[in-house]
């Protein structure tokens, strides 16, 4: 993981003064509401229903165990005691106090984190898979080049006030994609060229909001010395011609559909043709440096525990269906990475109390080097668990409420903090996934109907990302009720694809009995192999209208 | 006389004017009493009458492409890069693109709405004057233009990116 040199502890401090300086002025009234705006959402502060509401940063996902502490003591000393795991691999708190946030903001400094970029018109945190570095199929961990792309953003002095927020996420993968890359700004994938060289295929425009889009190639392969003078091209072209006159035609992938994606390769080319060989050009040593950060942990020799396993699991099946769905395959033989959920039923999904965050910190110490990593489906993941391990850790986290062996099913939902939390929602989101989770509490049930991706989004803004659930649920409001309106076919991985509207909305109530028609159709008509995207995908929308609207 | 801030966040007097862009049918109203910054197309279409004078600078407005003086910048003493509100990031792309590849190597100066929080922004972006909003406390602003002694990446402001001061 990285570690922090005395070059960005100085520039955090500094951030942290800061910000320090402009919160006073703030509050002294010499910064208007406006003005300030940028600065603090800059600095992860929103201001919310309830409460401001501060937006952590965790690049790229990773966490260590004492800055999962930190986070906790944090939520005691200046929150209600709870976090919320976001999509996007960060961490939330509800309900701090404004003049705090400096506070806060030196509290994390000291463990190297901060909120830098978590909201506003800039550059925002880099995503990556969660099973980077641990799984068998990648080409190489994307966390180095994640990292150098953070550096890079950080405070980036022409870039901080483009025409509207900018993602960029990383996948390394052949096979998976949990990264969604092609719902980004941007998407790096990962490649080898003919020759063996790596590189990235880039994507640009995808997103969700209003306008949802898969990201379009516009570059099939750019080597890896150029990776930031490409996207600095990229950014300038966005910063200079993306639309600044309406809020909602203001993302890259509205540009890009402007111009065609053609157009807006050409016009990148022809940027990056007078910078490609300046200062910011990566170098051999640097990409070296920054993949010393990220090297393996001090691993035992083991082989695969195959026949203790097969012991345990014979002799207790709930441990046996928490293996088969939580806990994955690792690169390492002796081996596991593993899931914890946080989704059990009646706890609004990604949520966490201080305690818990305590808990899965003792629990990275003990079992996984220290080390876990925020998914985007906001569950965290312990990536190097010996697998003679896994019966005694799976006892100790199932108590906790960690251990809801759900993982990729129907109830491993997405979902955003909704109308509960949020001033910008038209509905709430938690309440409809809790109803949703009752109405499928059979684990059985649950295995039967395999990997089904449920997005929630209490408005178009999409932070649950519903266009890619493979069924996803909107929050809209029609003369001040909340209506929820339903998507079949969305998808964020390899095959990504934006789901289509089923038909009129639905009332929150009505919403679990909608869903298990839509269930139902799917257990009548699939084929003995099919996924629930596969039979969607063969049979078309009409068969799910037909029922759900009888 | 209106006050500038310098990179290095002293202030000084200073008497350019800034000529707005004239309505259909008017023509360009330059002072006579003092140096003038003007529409930079139109600086262009009058090259021949204006080229020389060192008392006649261009302004470029966010939305406009520098491009259409790249090989004459230095003939101009100053050259004003508009923010018409300070959240229209598109200024700092044009100051980088007149300093870095037009090799403009005169004064550049930020006028419109800048405020305090951007003129460490502008300074890494090749500014080196700054027209601070009337309302806002200048003698903040060398505080504001120093809040970070050192930056992540190579801009106007240096060729070496910590990755490559790292290394060395």
């Amino acid at each position: 993981m990285y570690v922090y040199d005395e070059h960005d502890r100085q520039m955090a401090a500094e951030r942290v003064a800061q910000f320090r300086d402009q919160t006073r002025r703030a509050l002294a009234g010499e910064l208007s509401e406006e003005e300030f705006l940028p600065l603090r959402l800059q600095n992860g502060l929103y201001v919310q229903r309830h409460a401001p509401m501060l937006r952590i940063c965790v690049p790229y996902g990773m966490l260590r165990s004492d800055q999962l502490r930190r986070l906790a003591r944090i939520t005691r000393d200046y929150d209600k005691g709870y976090a919320h795991f976001t999509t996007r691999q960060n961490v939330q708190l509800n309900w701090p106090a404004l003049e705090d946030v400096p506070d806060i903001l030196a509290d994390l400094a000291e463990v190297e984190m901060h909120a830098n970029q978590t909201s506003g018109n800039c550059i925002r945190n880099t995503t990556t898979d969660q099973f980077s570095g641990v799984q068998a199929d990648e080409i190489t961990d994307p966390r180095p080049y994640c990292e150098i792309i953070r550096q890079w953003s950080t405070f980036h002095p022409e870039f901080a006030f483009l025409p509207r927020k900018f993602k960029v996420a990383v996948n390394a993968s052949e096979k998976t994609d949990r990264a969604a890359i092609r719902i980004h700004d941007i998407g790096l994938q990962i490649v080898r060229n003919d020759a063996g060289e790596l590189g990235f295929r880039v994507h640009v425009g995808g997103g969700l909001g209003r306008t949802p889009m898969v990201g379009p190639v516009i570059r099939e392969f750019l080597p890896e010395l150029d990776l930031l003078t490409y996207l600095e091209a990229v950014l300038r072209v966005y910063n200079r011609y993306g639309r600044r006159d309406n809020k909602f035609k203001a993302r890259i992938k509205i540009l890009v559909k402007a111009l065609t994606p053609e157009g807006f390769a050409e016009k990148v080319e022809a940027e990056w043709a007078h910078i490609k060989d300046s200062p910011t050009r990566l170098t051999p040593e640097a990409i070296e440096r920054m993949k010393g950060f990220f090297t393996e942990p001090p691993y035992e020799a083991l082989d695969n525990a195959t026949d203790l396993l097969a012991r345990q699991r014979f002799e207790n099946r709930d441990f046996d269906q928490w293996l088969s769905h939580n806990v994955d395959v690792h690169k390492k033989p002796g081996y596991a990475i593993v899931t914890l959920t946080l989704k059990k039923t009646g706890t609004p999904p990604g949520d966490v109390t201080d305690h818990q965050l305590e808990q899965i910190a003792d629990l990275a110490d003990e079992y996984s080097f220290g080390e876990v990593r925020v998914t985007h489906h906001q569950n965290v993941v312990l990536a190097d668990v010996r697998q003679d391990r896994l019966l005694e850790l799976w006892e100790a986290i199932t108590p906790m409420g960690f251990g809801t062996a759900n993982l990729n099913t129907l109830t491993d939902i997405i979902c955003c903090p909704g109308g509960d939390y949020c001033a910008l929602a038209n509905a709430k989101s938690i309440p409809v996934a809790e109803a949703i989770q009752r109405r499928f509490e059979d684990l059985d049930y649950l295995y039967d109907l395999g990997n089904i991706d449920l997005n929630i989004s209490g408005c178009m803004n999409a932070c649950g990302h519903h266009h890619v659930g493979n069924i996803g649920v909107l929050g809209v409001d029609k003369k001040g009720e909340e209506f929820y309106q339903v998507s079949l076919g969305g998808s964020s991985h390899h095959d990504a694809d934006i789901g289509k509207i089923l038909g009129p909305s639905f009332a929150r109530e009505d919403m679990p009995e909608v869903i298990a028609k839509i269930i139902d159709v799917y257990v009548d008509q699939r084929t003995e192999e099919e996924e629930f995207l596969d039979t969607y995908r063969r049979i078309g929308i009409k068969p799910f209208k037909e029922r759900v609207y009888a | 006389m209106p006050d500038v801030i310098n990179a290095d966040g002293t202030i000084r007097q200073d008497n350019w004017a800034v000529v707005p862009r004239p309505e259909d049918g008017e023509s360009l109203a330059i002072p006579s009493d003092q140096p003038a910054l003007i529409p930079a197309d139109l600086w262009l279409a009058g090259y021949e009458h204006f080229t020389g004078n060192d008392r006649i600078g261009v302004w470029f407005d966010s939305h406009d492409e520098p491009e259409i003086i790249a090989d004459k910048v230095n003939e101009l003493p100053l050259i004003g890069v508009n923010f018409p509100r300070f959240v229209d990031g598109r200024g700092y792309s044009i100051a980088r693109l007149l300093r870095e590849r037009f090799g403009y190597r005169n004064e550049l100066r930020a006028i419109g709405d800048v405020l305090l929080d951007q003129l460490q922004f502008m300074k890494r972006c090749g500014f080196d004057s700054y027209a601070l909003r009337a309302d806002k406390d200048i003698n903040h602003a060398a505080t504001c233009l120093n809040f970070f002694s050192q930056g992540y990446q190579a801009a106007t402001d240096t060729d070496l990116p910590l990755f490559r001061r790292r290394a060395g």
